[in-house]
């Protein structure tokens, strides 16, 4: 234990960091793009269907595939992978944002559009603070899924953790494999914790459950 | 007194649906100030819609809307509702704003300081009779009938002078909806604010409205004072809509015992010999006699059974020694209301009828009674009875 941690300790660390920014940057652009795209669709339901069903046929798309498909659009390295992750990580938060907005009380929504509120407001003010638990459920869960995923990221030289599992899985070292692996785990579970508390702060004290 | 500017006007306002299922078709309102608008009708019978095409929340497809001389549809939608009070029957306070939050919503939107929203949220939350510290709750916190005193008065909290609202206490239990129409409705009084007030429920818009507009399928079928409704109700659908019982009532609560009575019935004067009593009897065919002094005040009655019990002896001899002074008269100014319960059920075949001074006047015989009843399920409209006033216009205002 002590003899892996001296041989492997600063590239544990560095892979670790790498996978974490790289699954980070993949989330942080599919909330950007995810929730208000999300939003937006609860104005238009019937194109809602047509988006969420992309995303969803997204999602379907064998995870080492999508990786290898974006070698001839964007060469190896971090982008691709980063492109890849990010792709994975908008249908969960895509639909639970669309869900968590669509099930806001129509009577609500009336009765504050009727008061005097723009669309914008009684999105902001309104319905977004309704939504958020559902919403950051679903950022919760794709957050897990990049981090785990981000392993494979390896494969087109995006790094990471999965450079030390596949050199383990490679040269049948059990402890490189398991090394690489628990710092994956750990990431996601104190990701998902620390979201879990972020969610509770961002959740008006009404809301909470 | 200067004819004040309408308030609201609808001028052959329709909202057809596609499909060409008119909701609403050429509606025509006048709305003046201070008015109380109750608009009542079976479901599906427009009165939502209507209600929305006010503060724009709906597009009528043909007609306009004038609010205080200006076409509304030339007004912005957010500029005109943040001026129109909106209540629904949801309430729709937002969950995770705090009570002074949910009052002062439009107060925000208008930007007013912090300052100012304080003090109007105090202001408001004492009118409904609830303590301060409310002010920080949240909605889940309050109970229904709570609720809806908040969503009522955050309708008022940017000062809006028209207030519209969709059956908004149609939720509460009977108590609670007792006390939430006292409060809206002395907003009206006290506070003169013009309500439009969407409801199903004829008792309330009985007691609320200055105006009952009555609507079936799309259209007004009336549009009346409480008292013009119930007294000429339009038609077959307004009548079935209020209910004979009501309306029996409610003709009994407006009508006097002078409109009903008959003048010039059977009376004697107490100097009169039992002999010429006897005889007018046969006459006109009754059991009993009223009687009444040389200036026609009511002294008694005297009847057959008494006149039978003194045959035998024979020792009375004018009218006055058999006088019966028991006996139960109302006035011409009472309401056949209160009087009508007493003869209907003590049997009374006839009530005499006096004026101030007890002079008599009429009676007001059971068969009167009865005809008024019959008139009021049936609806003949040669009756005498029914007091008249002067006939509301549609939509026009409640006469003074
Ligand atoms: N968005 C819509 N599309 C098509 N038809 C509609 C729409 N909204 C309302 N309608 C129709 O318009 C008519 C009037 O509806 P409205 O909501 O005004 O009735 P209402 O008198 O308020 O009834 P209720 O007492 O049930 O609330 C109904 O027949 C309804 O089906
Ligand atoms: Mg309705």
């Amino acid at each position: 234990m002590l003899d892996f941690l001296n041989e492997y300790g600063s590239q544990l660390i560095f892979k670790t960091w790498e996978q974490f920014y790289t699954s980070a940057l993949a989330l942080f652009f599919g909330i950007a793009v995810a929730v208000p795209l999300g939003v937006l669709l609860t104005r238009a339901p019937r194109t809602a269907k047509i988006v969420i069903g992309i995303a969803g046929m997204l999602q379907t798309v064998p995870s080492l595939a999508l990786l290898a498909l974006m070698i001839p659009l964007f060469g190896i390295g971090k982008l691709p992978a980063i492109v890849a992750l990010f792709i994975y990580s908008l249908l969960p938060i895509l639909r639970n944002t669309y869900i968590g907005m669509e099930k806001v009380d129509p009577q609500l929504k009336d009765s504050v559009k009727g008061m005097g509120m723009t669309n914008l407001q009684s999105i902001r003010h309104v319905e977004i603070p309704i939504a958020m638990p559902v919403i950051m459920a679903g950022i919760r869960l794709s957050a897990v899924y990049v981090i785990s995923w981000a392993t494979l990221a390896s494969y087109i030289g995006g790094g990471g953790l999965g450079d030390l599992i596949f050199n383990g899985l490679n040269l049948f070292q059990p402890d490189l494999i398991i090394g690489g692996t628990i710092p994956v785990a750990i990431m996601a579970i104190v990701v998902d914790f620390s979201l879990g508390k972020l969610e509770k702060t961002l959740t008006p004290i009404n809301q909470r459950t | 007194m200067a004819k004040e500017e309408p308030l609201l006007i609808l001028k052959d306002v329709s909202k057809i649906y596609k499909g060409g299922n008119a909701a609403i078709s050429n509606i025509n309102l006048t709305i003046n100030k201070g008015d109380f608008i109750c608009l009542i009708g079976t479901s599906g019978s427009g009165k939502t819609t209507t209600m929305r095409t006010l503060n724009r929340m709906i597009e009528p497809t043909s007609g306009e809307i004038i609010y205080k001389g200006q076409n509304i549809h030339k007004i912005d939608p957010v500029k005109l509702r943040k001026k129109i009070g909106y209540v629904i029957q949801n309430i729709g306070l937002i969950p995770h704003m705090n009570i002074y939050e949910n009052v002062t919503i439009v107060p925000k939107l208008l930007k007013w300081p912090e300052n100012k929203k304080q003090a109007k949220a105090r202001e408001l939350i004492k009118l409904v009779e609830l303590p301060e510290n409310f002010l920080e709750r949240y909605p889940a916190e309050l109970s229904g009938g709570q609720q809806q005193r908040i969503g009522v008065i955050r309708a008022l909290a940017a000062d809006q002078d028209l207030i519209l609202m969709d059956e908004p206490f149609g939720a509460l239990d009977p108590i609670t909806r007792e006390g939430l129409q006292e409060l809206v409705k002395s907003l009206q009084e006290d506070l003169k604010k013009t309500i439009v007030f969407v409801t199903h429920d004829m008792d309330e818009a009985l007691k609320l409205a200055t105006n009952i507009v009555v609507m079936d399928e799309g259209k007004i079928v009336q549009a009346a004072s409480p008292q013009e409704l119930l007294r000429h109700p339009a038609n077959e659908f307004v009548r079935k809509l209020i209910g004979e019982e009501r309306m029996l009532q409610a003709r009994a609560d407006v009508t006097t015992a002078a409109q009903i009575m008959l003048k010039d019935p059977v009376s004697i004067t107490l100097g009169r010999s039992l002999r010429s009593a006897i005889q007018l009897m046969r006459e006109r065919r009754v059991d009993t006699l009223l009687v009444t002094d040389d200036e026609d005040h009511l002294k008694g009655y005297i009847d057959l059974e008494s006149l039978a019990l003194d045959s035998s002896n024979r020792r009375a001899t004018s009218v006055s020694d058999i006088l019966n002074t028991k006996i139960f008269r109302i006035t011409t100014t009472t309401l056949i209301r209160n009087s009508a319960d007493r003869i209907l059920k003590q049997g009374l075949k006839y009530v005499p009828v006096v004026d101030q001074n007890n002079k008599l006047c009429g009676i007001v015989t059971r068969s009167a009674l009865v005809d008024m009843v019959y008139d009021i399920i049936w609806g003949e409209k040669n009756d005498t009875a029914a007091p008249t006033s002067p006939a509301l216009k549609q939509g026009g205002a409640q006469d003074a």
